[in-house]
């Protein structure tokens, strides 16, 4: 906390060093000047997808996430970053409230999706996944075909018939551009695909169920830097259609991929901006510091 | 090309301190190999002994393989004018299989149960009240179970089922509470390797605890279930003592199960101690002795088939 206040104290000198760590600073510097256009501050109540109203989350008397607002619009990819143990993962897991199946986490606070508060008690829980997906750090297939890993949901959520579940097979694969690397292989074991193949097969799982929103916690640190090209370049395919919310380490793929960026600090919400702003020119202090590289 | 001598002294070599460790290594080495060594001979004898003794009831005594294991008739102390003695081992074998599969039968639901109870119900309490009390189950003599199932069971049937009260119910009863711990403690094994990464998967997709549990933990689970299942069984056909005591140890062939009956291993723990060895009816003991090994023997093998193909699914 005492970091918090010391940095942002600190004077403003709206410097972009963070481009010097960066790979290749004037492909990024051109592409974020690019999308600035396409990402205005703020856009109509009807492009909302997700909110959340002051939101907090507890695990037992730690104090994890403290009133938290965000606005999350259609279409577009949000990259959550912050330092390890800021609460990044935390408030993702409370979009579809995972944090239910954690015994000690207790949420306040609004969520709203499509205006409706999901952070109530008599919010059926599964519908409410079905409809904002989530993916994992570590890609975790089931112990199934690959058929069966993108089947076993939607089976539950009601499609019984073959030929229907032979469709959303084949188009949820499609969509995580996975399909022409395993037609061949539906019904062999998830597990003798490619790490980042695997991460993909568990993207199309989550889209076999058609959300609205896909929740992603740095889907790509388990993978290579290829893999990892894939994932950002599916991602951005995914946006067409889909709301995309991304946690990551990585502060280039955040400038790369993301359309606004939240910067978490210690459970706070320090800056929320659109992408290009946050990086070339941030409100707070604090938070150039961290895209700089200077903590965290 | 000459490289130059080592200049480090700690990079030296210690003759006499080599000299120490490669001693105590090779003791080291020597040392398992002779515990390998002890075990492959205890096994290698008492197969060659179980054999050679087991087999001799048809190749010295030459009674024929298929009388002896289809004959239903036991009677060693027949008169020669009524045709001698005979063995026929069929009735035994049979209270075997049927006490063995309808005890796995019973206690296969209840273990498994217990253990997704465990695991995934009350994962905190439930297994903190329940994991002693399997070991406790693990832990009780087979006596006690059998002086229990005598002195509580045996007239429980015969006044509120029927018959003696003897009857292989009785045995099927005791042997499923025996081997309850084997099939609990290897089931909760199974679901605890079922990691919590994959359950989050299966939630964050709209799952319920339930359809978690039944189309992903217990799939999952399947082939550690069956290997419980099958140690469970491996326990229940090799016991004695326990069922020996509750099951009537009749020679005749049960018709219902409140008949009394015997099993393969009653028979032998009932007549060791009155025959000679090196008469046929000792031997006949051996051949029924070697029925158990070679049961034992298919039974681990079932389970390391089983291991072995669910290694390669995963
Ligand atoms: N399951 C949990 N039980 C108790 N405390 C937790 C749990 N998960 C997270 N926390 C605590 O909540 C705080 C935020 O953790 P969180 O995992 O959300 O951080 P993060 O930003 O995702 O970090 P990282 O970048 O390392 O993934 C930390 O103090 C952490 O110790
Ligand atoms: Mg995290």
């Amino acid at each position: 906390m005492d970091c918090v206040s010391e940095v942002l104290s600190g004077e403003a000198t709206h410097q972009p060093r963070w481009f010097g760590s960066l790979g290749a600073p004037q492909a990024l510097q051109e592409r974020l000047a690019e999308r600035a256009q396409d990402v205005p501050a703020v856009k109509a109540e009807t492009d909302v997808a997700i909110e959340t109203r002051d939101l907090h989350v507890y695990y037992g008397k730690n104090h994890a996430l403290k009133g938290i607002n965000i606005t999350f619009y259609k279409n577009e990819i949000t990259a959550l970053i912050g330092p390890s143990g800021c609460g990044k993962s935390t408030y993702l897991r409370s979009l579809n409230r995972m944090n239910d199946t954690i015994p000690t986490a207790k949420t306040t606070g609004h969520i709203l999706l499509n205006g409706e508060d999901l952070n109530r008690p008599d919010i059926d829980v599964w519908a409410l996944r079905k409809r904002v997906g989530m993916v994992f750090q570590r890609p975790n297939p089931f112990n199934k075909s690959i058929y069966e890993n993108i089947a076993f949901a939607p089976r539950f959520h009601g499609i019984k018939k073959k030929s229907t579940l032979d469709d959303v097979v084949e188009e949820a694969l499609r969509r995580a551009a996975l399909w022409d690397e395993v037609k061949d292989r539906l019904h062999e074991s998830a597990f003798a695909l490619s790490g980042g193949q695997q991460q993909r097969l568990c993207i199309a799982r989550a889209l076999a169920i058609e959300p609205d929103v896909l929740l992603l916690d740095e889907p790509a640190a388990a993978l290579d830097p290829i893999s990892t090209a894939k994932i950002e370049e599916l991602l951005l395919d995914l946006k067409k259609r889909y709301t995309v919310i991304i946690v990551t380490h990585n502060m280039q793929q955040a400038a790369r991929i993301s359309d606004r960026t939240a910067f978490f600090y210690e459970g706070e919400l320090i800056e929320y901006n659109p992408t290009h702003k946050l990086f070339t020119n941030p409100d707070k202090q604090a938070t150039e510091d961290y895209v700089s590289g200077r903590f965290g | 090309m000459s490289l130059p001598a080592t200049r480090s002294p700690e990079l030296k070599t210690n003759p006499s301190h080599m000299k120490f460790e490669k001693l105590r290594g090779t003791f080291g080495y020597s040392l398992t190999i002779l515990s390998v060594f002890i075990i492959l001979l205890a096994v290698i004898s008492i197969y060659i002994f179980v054999f050679s003794k087991g087999l001799s009831t048809f190749f010295v005594d030459k009674l024929h393989l298929w009388d002896f294991l289809s004959g239903t008739e036991w009677n060693p102390t027949r008169s020669e004018e009524a045709g001698g003695p005979v063995f026929g081992v069929f009735a035994f074998i049979y209270g075997s299989f049927v006490v063995t599969f309808l005890a796995a039968a019973i206690a296969a639901p209840i273990g498994i149960g217990s253990a997704i109870f465990m695991t995934e119900i009350a994962p905190k309490w439930g297994r903190k009240l329940l994991q002693p009390v399997v070991e406790l189950l693990v832990g009780i003599p087979s006596v006690v179970y059998g002086f229990t199932g005598l002195t509580l069971l045996v007239p429980f049937i015969r006044e509120h089922i029927g018959g003696l009260g003897f009857s292989l119910l009785a045995g099927v009863i005791v042997l499923s509470i025996m081997i309850l711990p084997t099939i609990t403690s290897i089931s909760v094994d199974t679901l605890l390797t079922v990691s919590p990464e994959i359950k989050a998967g299966s939630y964050a997709l709209g799952a319920t605890r339930w359809q978690t549990i039944w189309r992903l933990i217990m799939r999952a689970s399947a082939p550690g279930f069956v290997t419980a299942v099958i140690f469970g069984m491996a326990r229940a056909f090799g016991e004695a003592l326990a069922v020996q005591m509750v099951i009537g140890n009749s020679k005749r062939m049960p018709t219902s199960l409140l008949d009394p009956g015997s099993t393969i291993t009653s028979v032998i723990t009932m007549n060791m101690g009155n025959t000679v060895p090196g008469t046929l009816e000792n031997n006949v003991l051996w051949s029924l002795a070697l029925i158990l090994l070679l049961m034992s023997t298919v039974f681990i093998f079932a389970v390391r088939l089983i291991g072995q193909r669910g290694r390669l699914m995963s």
